[in-house]
């Protein structure tokens, strides 16, 4: 029970920098086991650079990540902290997955093969056992009968679907969504979103995702945060920060997005 | 040029050498034929060494540690940097000085195969740097070791990527082989000259041996072209996504 | 095995003349070659019968030893009444090689100037060889000039090759030498490290002149 208490992730005073820019600035975000967050903001506000440093793409410059009670790139040593050895990164990471803008799937491997690379290679899965999960999860994504085909033979919402199917089949405890449909042509966007959709009722996911699909973020989000220049500007219940914002900038920004549409 | 083209031109080619090769300058074949065998015999052994050395020294500038890096580099400036019948002349001249004796064909394959090793690590390098990062980052998300994105995603896309600079590369080596005959090998260009030598055919042989090195060489590009093709099948080259 | 200074001093002087001999096959080589290169290229993008046969040339001269190529001109031409010197007879081959290669740089840098740039002269009624001459050409070359330089120290590094037929270089030098004196190592040596030293310097410089380039251009 006292585990269900604890956040699953959290940003404690995390900051970013490149070179004198500071991305994200002294960072605070929890956010609790099962817990659907979509991230929104100005290009520029840090909002990918939080995803990515938790998927450890990117070097922390300030402050403690921490995944299922543990720091992610840290261990406690006495009172403080100090880097974590590959082992340790290695065994939080195996906890979080990610699925990226532009899909990132190996081209010289079909869909199947794709989803058995790392359970095979990393988890140390039989064959058999990884393609049987596999074709499940393919499944699942309503890709069945795309098993064999390679990347280049699929269509982006089909490739993106695979890379979601790919993430899963290592069992993370949390999912992340780089703006997944931000390369799709409008019309594929619905059939990856209903996927989202589907892990989200289905599974008990953290899901924290990255996204300019505010109508989706609206239904699906548990709360939504509104980044800003590195610092979360606002953040609440999506029914409350969409129609009735707080945040001056956050009026802009909102007004900025429907506008466009 | 497109491969009907070569093919058209190899089939000239070898038209040419039987037309040539016929008739009173058929003595001249059995030996420019001896010479070519010896010729290909260097090309192959060279080309095995020049691969490893390459793979092996790009593999070192890209992820070994600091001395061994600093040894590929050292290694890859060298040898590209001075030229190939120099480095076969003070191996083949100056090597004894220093009590290392070896055959001909030894130092013919040791040398060439350095030299082209040299470029061809750059051509390796080149390709493993030009898989794209979305690749690394998926094996990343994935929680795959270096070793296994390496093994198992890089370099299979970067094979794919350096068929055609190394088709170019063992063209390289093949016209590099010809240099042998300086230090008195009997390959192809050593025969075609001894034979001039003997019976100042010289329109004939030179002709004969000028073909016969350009059958070679197209065979090799054409065979290249197609190894690329077969590669490429089904995937677009080192990019799964957008 | 140890190295003596004494005969290397000696032998100085000799691997000096050689050397300029080396640096003059090399420019005068590359002059030709640079030249031969750009009408090449032109008559290769004529297509039809003329640019098919420029095609096939090319590819042949690429496609053979450069070795087999100066034996050709130097013993193969005389037999056409054209009787020529060691040294002329490297410089034509070594242009002819080199030739080949540059056209194909040119060719490469003609292509990347933007269709934009042809359909805009069509618009303004310009003439296909001005267009080429005064619009086209100036936007090829710059970007493709390192690519020249990287064959010149090609150029320079093949230049030993006309030692096969005793053209006084670096290394025929060399070798005349360590047969004289029954002692290769010296000669050989400094003659190695000369070509390194000088081709390091001169990929270094190629390097500079494509830094200064990438400046100017706001590519």
């Amino acid at each position: 029970m006292n585990a269900n208490l604890e956040p699953m992730v959290k940003f404690e005073s995390v900051t970013k920098r490149y070179g004198p820019l500071t991305v994200l600035d002294d960072l605070n975000l929890e956010i609790r086991r099962g817990e659907k967050v979509a991230i929104i903001g100005p290009s520029g506000s840090g909002k990918t650079t939080v995803l990515r440093m938790l998927m450890t793409l990117e070097r922390i410059d300030g402050g403690v990540i921490w995944v299922d009670g543990e720091p992610l790139t840290h261990v406690q040593r006495g009172s403080g902290m100090a880097p974590a050895d590959p082992k340790h990164l290695r065994r939080v990471r195996a906890k979080i997955g990610m699925v990226f803008q532009h899909f990132n799937l190996f081209p010289h491997m079909n869909a199947l093969a794709n989803c058995i690379e790392a359970p095979v290679t990393v988890l140390g899965m039989k064959k058999r056992e990884a393609e049987e999960r596999a074709a499940e999860l393919l499944d699942m994504v309503g890709l069945a009968d795309k098993k064999g085909h390679y990347p280049a033979q699929l269509s982006g919402g089909q490739q993106q679907r695979v890379a979601i199917a790919r993430a899963l089949a290592m069992r993370p405890k949390v999912m992340l969504f780089d703006e997944v449909t931000s390369a799709l042509d409008p019309e594929l966007c619905g059939e990856v979103l209903q996927v989202i959709r589907k892990l989200g009722s289905e599974h008990d996911l953290t899901m924290l995702m990255v996204t300019h699909q505010m109508g989706f973020a609206k239904e699906f989000a548990d709360r939504v945060c509104f980044f800003y220049r590195g610092k979360i500007c606002e953040q609440g219940e999506p029914q409350q920060l969409f129609s009735a914002p707080q945040n001056e900038r956050t009026r802009q920004f909102l007004r900025a997005v429907m506008d466009a549409v | 040029m497109g491969i009907p083209s070569l093919a058209a031109m190899l089939i000239a080619a070898m038209i040419a050498v039987a037309v040539l090769g016929s008739g009173e300058n058929a003595i001249f074949m059995p030996g420019l034929l001896e010479g070519l065998w010896l010729t290909l015999r260097i090309t192959v052994a060279g080309a095995v060494l020049a691969v490893v050395m390459a793979l092996v020294a790009a593999l070192a500038k890209l992820y070994g540690p600091k001395p061994v890096r600093w040894l590929a580099i050292a290694y890859i400036e060298f040898f590209r940097g001075t030229s190939a019948l120099v480095q076969l002349f003070w191996l083949f001249f100056v090597l004894p000085d220093f009590g290392i004796l070896m055959e001909p064909f030894t130092v013919a394959v040791v040398t060439l195969g350095l030299n082209v090793g040299a470029y061809g690590a750059e051509v390796v390098r080149g390709a493993i740097q030009g898989v794209t990062r979305g690749q690394w980052e998926a094996t990343t998300a994935l929680n795959m070791t270096r070793v296994q994105a390496l093994r198992r995603i890089i370099l299979p896309q970067a094979l794919v990527a350096m068929i055609p600079p190394w088709g170019n590369l063992l063209i390289d080596l093949l016209k590099t082989t010809a240099l042998v005959s300086t230090i008195t090998m009997s390959d192809l260009t050593f025969k075609a000259r001894t034979l001039n030598d003997a019976t100042l055919k010289t329109i004939q042989i030179f002709t004969l041996a000028f073909l016969m090195y350009l059958i070679v060489s197209l065979a090799i590009t054409i065979g290249m072209r197609y190894l690329d093709r077969m590669a490429v099948r089904g995937m677009v080259r080192g990019r799964g996504g957008a | 095995m140890i190295w003596d200074w004494n005969y290397t001093l000696a032998i100085l002087p000799d691997l000096a003349r050689a050397a300029i001999v080396t640096v003059e096959a090399t420019f005068i080589s590359f002059f030709f070659a640079a030249i031969l290169g750009l009408a090449l290229a032109i008559l290769r993008m004529r297509g039809g019968v003329v640019g098919w046969v420029t095609s096939a040339l090319i590819e042949t001269i690429r496609s053979t030893p450069l070795l087999i190529q100066i034996f050709f001109i130097f013993f193969v031409l005389p037999r056409y009444g054209v009787a020529l010197d060691a040294f002329t007879a490297g410089i034509i081959a070594l242009s002819l090689h080199y030739g080949c290669y540059c056209s194909e740089v040119y060719r490469a840098g003609i292509e990347a100037v933007p269709r934009g740039q042809w359909e805009a002269c069509i618009a303004l009624n310009v003439s296909g060889w001005n267009t080429f001459k005064n619009i086209v050409l100036p936007q090829a070359i710059p970007p493709i000039v390192p690519v020249l330089g990287n064959y010149l120290v090609a150029l320079f590094k093949d230049t030993p090759l006309l030692s096969a037929i005793a053209v006084l270089e670096l290394v025929q030098t060399a070798k005349i030498l360590g047969s004289e004196n029954f002692r290769y190592t010296e000669p050989m040596t400094v003659v190695g490290v000369t070509f390194l030293i000088l081709s390091l310097i001169s990929s270094a410089g190629i390097r500079w002149v494509e830094k200064r380039l990438n400046r100017r251009s706001l590519r």
